[in-house]
């Protein structure tokens, strides 16, 4: 998988779990640490997958970038590098850079893909190993998603 | 490309004293470099060997591929924006003007925008300026010159965040617009930080630091908790820095941490925190080390 969208998969997955102690953020390598231009990376390829920015949209040129996160434009252009390097984003010759068709469902996919590997498999691990069965298992599951407002699964 | 600024074994002697100590880099066309070090490091007299105002004990400086010293082709390329610069008994709009004339590239639009956003009244006379006010003269001129070598020597004395800010913002525009070779020394470190493609530091006349801006986010990190964890975490790491107060230790970890790392940091309960540009320069100036390298992790 390439840099960007495993980064960009982490930072979504984590995403409400790191209220407190920020020990997941960290985990994925996300925080002040990460180079300037892969967090300009990440915060567009957060933007596709969520439809801000859609598939056929302009991305915002260099020197928007610069100026809107006060970075070195060299640092703004390496950022579109990368997601220009994952064919998310495609260069049209004089005009600007461009969201690649199926970038958003890439993704997606890669987040699905991640969210079975890292929450999925551990959860029915040790669901085997307290000896709760795949129905019960799903039936917690349900409970769960009534007991949080707003999340229904 | 020729370099913009190409220096070799630049050395700077006042009585005995080395203010420059065998400097030697070249600065690509087109960056913003960040110049970094104390009070007394060398920044200044570098500058002003650059500017052509002060002549190198030994060693070479060419601008834009010639000796700046009493060469108008290249002085007229060149802007050296000062902390204390000194103007004659002008008003603003005099010493605006006078700097026209001297820069081929100058804007006048943006010297009059520029005068505006900061607040300056053209019929001031300089010397009635506060301290802020002249500093964001220095800016006005050192940004409308459009000189393809920028020199800013802490250009900001004075100035309030706001218009700090204000400078940054049109730094980044005018850069972005007409590209030139930026040189900025400041203490302001992780206010500028973003600017910076490139940082040096300088500390008693020595380069001790010369690295990407990039490669130095993330170089180090802080790594504090239990002091048994820290233990097992630091261990088989490259450490700068322990302190410790009773069970609690926080240590410095040189090298970029992995995912494996910070793995084992959550495992241990163990928080992570990167060093900022301005710590890290902190402990650069004072102890010479080498650009921390990606460490392959074990």
């Amino acid at each position: 998988m390439s840099v960007i969208v495993t980064r960009y998969i982490t930072q979504v997955m984590n995403q409400g779990t790191t209220e407190g102690t920020g020990l997941l953020r960290e985990m994925a390598g996300l925080d002040e640490g990460a180079p300037l231009f892969v967090q300009v990376a990440e915060r567009l390829a957060d933007e596709i997958a969520d439809g801000g920015l859609g598939e056929g949209e302009r991305v915002p040129s260099t020197n928007e970038l610069a100026a809107y996160y006060r970075i070195n434009p060299a640092t703004a252009a390496k950022g579109i590098g990368m997601l220009t390097d994952d064919g998310l984003v495609e260069k049209r010759r004089g005009i600007g850079m461009f969201v690649a068709d199926g970038a958003r469902q890439r993704l997606l996919a890669e987040r699905r893909k991640r969210f079975a590997e890292r929450y999925v498999g551990p959860l029915v691990a040790e669901a085997g190993r307290l000896g709760i069965g795949a129905d019960e298992l799903a039936a917690m599951i349900r409970e769960s998603s009534y007991a949080q407002e707003g999340t229904r699964i | 490309m020729t370099p913009a600024i190409s220096v070799a074994g630049l050395s700077r002697r006042y009585r005995g004293q080395l203010a420059l100590d065998n400097v030697s880099f070249d600065i690509e066309p087109g960056s913003i470099t960040g110049l970094l070090g104390r009070n007394g490091a060398g920044k200044t007299t570098f500058m002003r060997i650059v500017a052509g105002h002060e002549f190198a004990s030994a060693g070479t400086v060419t601008v834009l591929g010639a000796c700046p010293v009493e060469n108008e082709t290249v002085l007229r390329q060149m802007v050296f924006v000062r902390e204390d610069q000194a103007y004659p008994d002008f008003r603003v709009r005099h010493a605006v003007q006078a700097a026209s004339w001297f820069y081929p590239n100058w804007s006048h639009e943006l010297a009059g925008a520029l005068l505006e956003e900061f607040g300056l009244p053209p019929n001031r006379k300089v010397r009635k300026l506060s301290r802020g006010m002249r500093s964001a003269l220095g800016i006005v001129i050192g940004l409308a010159a459009r000189a393809e070598v920028t020199l800013f020597d802490e250009p900001y004395a004075g100035l309030d965040p706001v218009a700090r800010q204000l400078f940054y913002d049109r730094l980044l525009a005018e850069y972005a617009e007409h590209p030139r070779t930026v040189l900025l020394s400041t203490h302001l470190i992780d206010e500028a930080a973003g600017l910076m493609e490139r940082v040096m530091v300088i500390d008693r006349g020595r380069i001790v630091l010369d690295a990407a801006a990039d490669d130095l986010r993330g170089a180090a990190t802080s790594v504090s908790g239990p002091a048994i964890a820290v233990a097992e975490f630091t261990a088989g790491h490259p450490v700068w820095d322990r302190r410790r107060i009773a069970s609690q230790e926080s240590a410095v970890v040189a090298g970029a941490l992995d995912e494996t790392d910070r793995a084992r940091a959550a495992a241990l309960h163990l928080h992570l925190e990167p060093l900022t540009l301005q710590q890290l320069v902190v402990r650069a100036a004072g102890t010479p080390v080498a650009v921390p390298q990606e460490r392959t992790s074990a």
